[in-house]
């Protein structure tokens, strides 16, 4: 058989909750069209019992991602790049798709994902000391904070930029120990559903990561309300529903990351992702603990500290 | 005095009465069996049937803790959890009873006094049941003088697994006499017993030697409550009734974890045995974990924003 007239093998792209890769719960999918409205493939639309089912796998992730050693999560974290780097090629042809680039423009995209995923892989074991350390204290006590992991976060990721501000909102979150349930850009799903089987093939424990497709309002509504999910990145939300969400998570106190508004309309959809992103994303989800110890009687020991 | 029915008091005569009357049981279709549970499992129950089927679920719980570590605060919260499910809702239901070893069983009491939730106490050397009969009696009179409303007991499957029929049914009537007014419930370990047939001629002997209740499993094995053995036991109850007119009641106990998995057993009740059994005298679910779940899926319908185990008690 000739290479012409092999029939061609398409992809069913799946959600990638708890380590596996389910359909949406409703069966329900959506189309997905490149920048020039060309059909590219189906995507699932997630319902709120998909959105349930995530935060579930993340909770159950939470404790063993939480308590594995920050030197731990940066070899995990730094794996998933070197996964990333094999596939490089589909990842640039989807984005490519996805936002209308050129191969080049794509490929340099691609290659900024994946340093941008080295680049928090290498700050899970720093982070402690930027954001805690000993305070000093009027009192015979040694005062020590620590930054410690929210819990599950619920990330709505940028709707424009489909791999690297996707990249720049997830590794922040599970970096510092926390779980994540992410709503993937409506427009430009396709990137994230790959990004889950680069997930599910490196050493990251099921759940930590969840991915999830659909109406991005439809999904986040039920997250924002969720007694049982402890942060929100509203990063892909525009103003209107930024407002909505952020009513609805302010019920059991999730702390809630805004989006940082660059454009007319509220939104954040033009920020620039190739900007180096500081610390900031990883230090929304942290809540730090402070540990007071007495340093006993400093007179009688005859020591000083 | 209880006595068997009299409808079978020929099968109970001797050892080879009653092994010819155990295997002359219709045998079980075990791929039908499966089959007929797995379908009834699949029916969608919304809305407000499943409000109901959530309060009769918590109304049937016997909230158990059978740990060698329970210490008697834990049975005191335990108990307390049992009356007042969900301190937020005074409109959720208490539990059918609150199941635990003889020696909490006073514990257990005096923490429901006037409640209106029952005291179950295990008993005859639970879980493995490898004691003297005389070792078996003396827990369950203990149990009972301690103030349980219901006894659960084992088998003796050693004897069950050897053939020796009458020996079970002779302990189950032994232990039954010691009841006295308590109801006792007789635990086959259904994990332990191999196959269906087993399992339909365990629950024969059981309701021949004057059970009150059949159940399932301790929780203490690698197999328990599965769909298809309750469904089995069902059918069984349903027709010890036709046959002689007297109701018996029906515990799963073990690895129901989920509201799913609740409303799906009271599916199989209702399409089994029939209305009559979706009742906590009748029917009753063994289990620890499930009463949260259940706690938070009606949660969950009451407010329409879903719940997280911080909202409930951890026991």
């Amino acid at each position: 058989m000739s290479e012409n007239n092999r029939l061609g093998v398409f992809k069913t792209y799946k959600l990638y909750v708890g380590g596996k890769f389910p359909r949406s719960e409703s069966g329900r999918v959506y189309e997905v069209a490149d920048s020039k409205g060309q059909w590219l493939a189906n995507a699932p639309k997630s319902s709120r019992k998909d959105a349930r089912d995530a935060v579930v796998a993340a909770r159950k992730a939470f404790g063993g991602w939480s308590g594995a050693t920050a030197y731990n999560r940066g070899q995990v974290l730094y794996r998933v790049a070197e996964m990333l780097e094999g596939r490089k090629e589909q990842f640039v042809r989807e984005v490519a798709a996805s936002e209308g680039l050129s191969k080049s423009k794509a490929a340099a995209v691609v290659d900024a994902a994946i340093d941008r995923w080295v680049w928090y892989a290498g700050w899970t074991d720093k982070i402690g000391q930027i954001a805690g350390g000993a305070n000093p204290v009027a009192g015979p006590f040694f005062n020590l904070s620590t930054p410690e992991p929210t819990g599950v976060v619920a990330v709505l990721a940028p709707r424009k930029s489909s791999l690297l501000g996707l990249v720049s909102v997830i590794a922040p979150v599970i970096a510092t120990g926390n779980t994540a349930v992410v709503i993937a850009s409506a427009d430009a799903p396709l990137p994230a559903l790959s990004l889950g089987e680069v997930l599910a093939t490196s050493d990251v424990p099921g759940g930590v990561v969840n991915i999830l497709t659909g109406v991005t309002a439809e999904i986040a509504a039920p997250l924002a309300a969720h007694q049982d999910v402890n942060a929100i990145d509203l990063t892909g939300a525009d103003a209107e529903l930024a407002k909505e969400l952020e009513i609805a998570a302010a019920d059991n106190l999730k702390r809630v990351r805004r989006p940082q508004p660059v454009d007319a309309d509220g939104s954040s959809d033009s920020e620039d992702w190739q900007a180096s992103p500081g610390t900031d994303r990883l230090t929304a989800f942290l809540e730090t603990k402070t540990v007071w110890h007495p340093t006993g009687a400093l007179g009688a020991a005859g020591s000083s500290y | 005095m209880p006595t068997t029915a009299p409808a079978f008091a020929d099968a109970t005569a001797s050892d080879s009465a009653l092994r010819r009357f155990l295997f002359g049981l219709p045998g079980v279709d075990a791929v039908g069996l499966e089959a007929r549970a797995a379908s009834l499992g699949t029916r969608s129950i919304k809305t407000t049937a499943k409000a109901y089927a959530i309060d009769l679920a918590i109304s049937m719980i016997d909230l158990t803790t059978l740990e060698g570590a329970d210490t008697p605060g834990k049975v005191r919260a335990l108990a307390a959890k049992a009356v007042n499910p969900d301190p937020t809702d005074r409109t959720t239901p208490r539990t059918a009873a609150v199941c635990v070893y003889p020696d909490m069983a006073s514990t257990a009491a005096a923490a429901l006094a006037g409640s209106g939730v029952r005291v179950a106490s295990v008993a005859t050397a639970f879980p493995a049941g490898r004691a003297a009969l005389d070792v078996k009696l003396a827990d369950v009179r203990d149990a009972v003088a301690a103030g349980a409303d219901e006894i659960d007991m084992v088998i003796d499957r050693g004897a069950f697994l050897s053939g020796r029929f009458l020996k079970v049914y002779e302990e189950i009537l032994a232990v039954k006499a010691e009841c006295g007014p308590a109801r006792l419930k007789v635990i086959f370990e259904t994990g332990e017993l191999s196959t269906y047939d087993n399992i339909r001629r365990a629950s024969w002997i059981g309701m021949l030697a004057g059970a009150d209740f059949i159940k399932t499993s301790t929780g203490k094995v690698a197999t328990n409550a599965t769909p298809a053995n309750t469904l089995l036991m069902l059918e069984a109850v349903r027709d010890f009734r036709a046959a002689t007119g007297v109701q018996i009641g029906v515990k799963p106990a073990g690895g129901i974890r989920t509201t799913k998995d609740a409303v799906k057993f009271l599916v199989l009740v209702n399409e089994t045995a029939g209305e009559d059994w979706l009742d906590p005298h009748w029917f009753r679910f063994g289990a620890s974990s499930l009463l949260n779940d259940l706690l938070m899926q009606r949660q969950k319908l009451s407010t329409g924003r879903y719940s997280g185990p911080d909202y409930v008690t951890v026991d």
